[in-house]
């Protein structure tokens, strides 16, 4: 070895520079590996948004859509479901819908843009079972109250606006996705109302 | 009208592989890119599907708006803008018209490269033996009708005197007989246009990959500049 | 908060420890030049080998049906996914770039001699276990090549007499390439395979680090040591070769990246463009070559006129390496203190290599069939001349120290 004095200034600074340089060169090859994570270009097409056609939904009636592999109920209400939403509040959790679990535009007491009919994602905000639609028989679960939707996994209980009544495993209110009405009778699940 | 002398396939007299011509592949024209995928969609795409690539994909890519890639160049019956770009022919039913199934195009720019498609488009002949009347000169004995015949005329080889170091030599050449809707020109612009997608569906992401490329290159530079130095740092302990 | 980190695993594990024996304090000669970049590059490939190869795992699909379908949607659907097949399918015949330079390092100075005979069976492990891992990977994106090359090689087994047929139908599981072969490959492919060579890998570094670092001198550093025993001519690994090697990483990652993103076919060598069409068993492409690192082998078996020893010529040619540090008697390691036949043999070995490796890759003609009898004599004629002429070869002094 020789005995060249060592200059542990330069050689400090070109050992962080390269440190720097070098880590900033790995983090550049994780991105590709991260994002080779998200949905692929055949997934985002087979969750591309849905049309939903309403004009043969009787009133009372609930059909189920894939939406994003997701079921997505639409359902069209009667004018006595829809009365006897207003007379729930305070057994439900969150009545107001104060939590974000839908767009701003379904933020009103029937959680819908039209008041009959109604769209919500069917998965359970506790642990992602898909609840079943109890349809006259739901006052087994909430007395006096006919209809409603029950999670069959640990007995969650919504009513027909998909709002969690208290005293149930379930958080939050059902998830109102992102949907507008192309025509009177044509929804589309997936995009907000003017959204390419 | 005259017949137009086709100048592209002199076929030299000798035997062996067809000369290729030199394809005009421009990645960068856009414009290009977007008349070679209607030629394709209304031309080839009857029989040919490319079922690894998505419409919305070639929408985005080539900048076609997605509204008018629906009306004009999506035909297959209920077709969804993220679908794949397969084609309704079932393989059987082709087999029985063609002899075989015609193949997927998405890769065949990869597969025979850019110069073949090029000078394979421009070879077809009348040949009455053949089933649909025409041969290729690159692919002898095709089993595909000349799809671009309309455009083209109908071409077809005939014996060509010249001189050769003051010998006559007969050659073989292709000339049309005037009946196509395109010029010359305008059909070998028309045939660069088709490969000049067929090579832009072969790897769709190689605009951005050079792109990209150079960007690495200038880091890496930089990286090994830093690297350099602080070895020659170290190493004056050694040395 | 770090140191008592280090001291609290000490106590538990040999950390400090193995990092001073193998990195911090690894007495390294301080004379290696660029043939010693090799090494640590295949490491490094190794681990881009493993990492892209995981991730490419996420979206293949091993089935004759979905293989070539998942490749493209790899290529097309997923995020970023041409670019970590890109480094998987460039990473390959990286792999084979470096670890070729490294063995022909090795022949350079002699580093398969005593005492480091096992390093070199080790290496040489690695070479199979490495030539097995990139012929069921070349079958796994199931186009025209992947199908017909492996039916080619897998056909090789039916030359062994008596057994053949029944072993090419076991190692098939099928009477044609089919779905079957395709899944137990992938098995072997990223499971079996990776573990075999990591374990090698691990046995090469601990044989080398055993036995220490060979030079471009070919003597032993440890004969000289200071009085501290630390041998005069040798530096620590740890700083000096670290930032070392990482010259020759940036510098590999240059032409590495180069190809990756403005020629990752490399001209149809590195992907070949009739494997750009999906397997079809009914109809074989118009010529056949296996991808360019098999290419020197496959000469020598296209060589040979008769079918069974052109198999046995063929193993021959690899097996012989494995002989190596018995064939060459010489007590002189390095060939700048050897005679001047021995660098001419090393020079019409490595020309004799690089013919074949052409000549693999052409369509087998008279003259290039010719051409490869001839060099296939030369390759071998390289392990008997040196057999030959080593046990009594006229050698120059070897210095006291290294230049």
């Amino acid at each position: 070895m020789s005995n060249a004095p060592v200059d542990n200034g330069r050689r400090r600074f070109l050992t962080v520079a390269t440190a720097v340089v070098g880590g900033a060169g790995a983090a550049f090859v994780a991105v590709p590996f991260l994002k080779s994570w998200n949905p692929s270009a055949k997934a985002k097409a087979a969750g591309a948004p849905v049309e939903v056609n309403i004009s043969k939904l009787e009133p009372g009636q609930l059909i189920r859509v894939e939406w994003r592999g997701k079921p997505v109920w639409v359902t069209r209400r009667t004018p006595e479901v829809l009365a006897q939403l207003a007379t729930l509040d305070d057994q439900l959790r969150d009545a107001a819908s104060e939590e974000p679990q839908q767009p701003d535009y379904a933020k009103n007491p029937y959680r819908s843009i039209r008041d009959e009919v109604f769209v919500a994602v069917g998965i359970c905000t506790h642990l992602g079972c898909s609840p079943l639609f109890l349809d006259g028989n739901f006052g087994e679960q909430v007395a006096g109250v006919d209809h409603g939707f029950f999670c069959p996994c640990h007995g969650s209980k919504f009513d027909m606006a998909g709002r969690v009544f208290s005293g149930v495993p379930a958080p939050l209110n059902l998830v109102v996705p992102p949907y507008h009405f192309v025509d009177d009778n044509t929804i589309l699940v997936g995009v907000d109302q003017g959204e390419a | 009208m005259l017949a137009l002398l086709v100048p592209f396939a002199a076929l030299a007299a000798g035997g062996g592989e067809y000369p290729l011509e030199k394809a005009p592949v421009d990645q960068d024209d856009t414009a290009s890119l977007q008349r070679g995928a209607k030629l394709f969609m209304n031309y080839c795409f009857g029989c040919h599907s490319t079922q690894y690539q998505r419409y919305q994909r070639v929408a985005e890519d080539l900048q076609i708006p997605v509204d008018l890639m629906q009306q004009h160049l999506m035909f297959v019956p209920g077709a969804k803008i993220g679908d794949l770009m397969e084609n309704s022919m079932a393989d059987k039913d082709a087999a029985k018209w063609f002899g075989a199934a015609p193949p997927d195009l998405t890769l065949v720019a990869r597969v025979r490269g850019a110069d073949w498609i090029y000078t394979y488009l421009h070879t077809f002949y009348a040949d009455p033996k053949r089933p649909w009347g025409v041969n290729n000169l690159v692919f002898k004995d095709v089993g595909m009708p000349h799809v671009l015949q309309e455009l083209q005329g109908v071409p077809s080889l005939v014996d060509e005197e010249r001189m050769v170091d003051g010998k006559v030599e007969t050659h073989k050449v292709l000339k049309t007989d005037g009946s196509g809707e395109l010029s010359t020109d305008e059909y070998d612009q028309a045939v660069a246009d088709i490969v000049n997608f067929l090579v832009y569906a072969a790897e769709p992401m190689q605009q951005e990959r050079k792109s990209l490329g150079i960007w690495v290159m200038l880091f890496l530079a930089v990286f090994f500049v830093l690297a350099y130095l602080l070895k020659k740092e170290y190493w004056r302990d050694v040395h | 908060m770090l140191t008592k980190l280090v001291a609290w695993m000490d106590e538990r594990i040999p950390l400090t420890a193995t990092w001073n024996k193998h990195v911090g304090k690894y007495p390294t000669p301080k004379n290696f030049n660029f043939w010693y970049f090799f090494g640590s590059l295949a490491l490094l490939v190794l681990v881009n080998q493993l990492l892209t190869g995981i991730w490419l795992t996420m979206n293949y699909n091993p089935s004759a049906e979905g293989a070539f379908a998942s490749v493209e949607y790899i290529m097309r659907d997923v995020e970023w996914g041409w670019l970590i097949r890109y480094m998987h399918s460039t990473g390959a015949s990286a792999f084979f770039v470096v670890v070729y330079l490294h063995m022909f390092r090795a022949l350079l100075y002699g580093s398969y001699q005593k005492p480091r005979e096992l390093l070199w069976l080790f290496g040489m492990g690695i070479f199979v276990v490495l030539m097995a891992e990139a012929f069921m990977g070349y079958l796994l994106p199931w186009g025209q090549m992947s199908f017909w090359g492996a039916q080619v090689i897998i056909s090789l087994f039916g030359a062994i007499p008596v057994i053949g047929e029944d072993l090419t139908l076991w190692i098939r599981g099928d009477y044609v390439i089919s779905g079957a072969t395709l899944t137990r490959f992938f098995a072997l492919h990223v499971i079996a395979l990776p573990l075999v060579l990591v374990a090698l890998v691990f046995l090469h570094i601990v044989a080398l680090h055993e036995v220490g670092s060979n030079n471009p001198d070919g003597i032993e550093i440890k004969k000289n040591k200071g009085p501290d025993g630390w041998p005069k001519d040798a530096i620590p690994f740890h700083p000096y070769y670290t930032v070392k090697d990482i010259v020759g990483v940036a510098g590999f990652l240059i032409l590495f990246c180069a190809v990756i993103f403005f020629a990752p076919g490399m001209g149809g060598l590195f992907l070949e463009p009739p494997n750009f069409e999906a397997a079809n068993p009914l109809k074989t492409p118009a010529h056949i070559a296996p991808v360019w690192y098999f290419t020197p082998f496959y000469a020598i078996l296209r060589a040979v006129p008769d079918k069974l020893f052109g198999v046995i010529a063929m193993g021959a040619s690899i097996v012989i390496l494995f002989v190596l540090p018995w064939l060459d008697r010489c007590k002189v390691k390095s060939f700048r203190y050897r005679s001047t036949l021995h660098k001419l043999n090393i020079v019409q070995f490595a020309i004799s290599f690089v013919v074949l490796g052409y000549l693999g890759l052409q369509p087998a003609t008279d003259l290039f069939t010719w051409m490869a009898r001839a060099f296939t004599l030369l390759y071998f004629g390289f392990f008997i001349a040196l057999w030959l002429y080593s046990k009594n070869e006229k050698t120059k002094p070897l210095p006291e120290r290294v230049t």
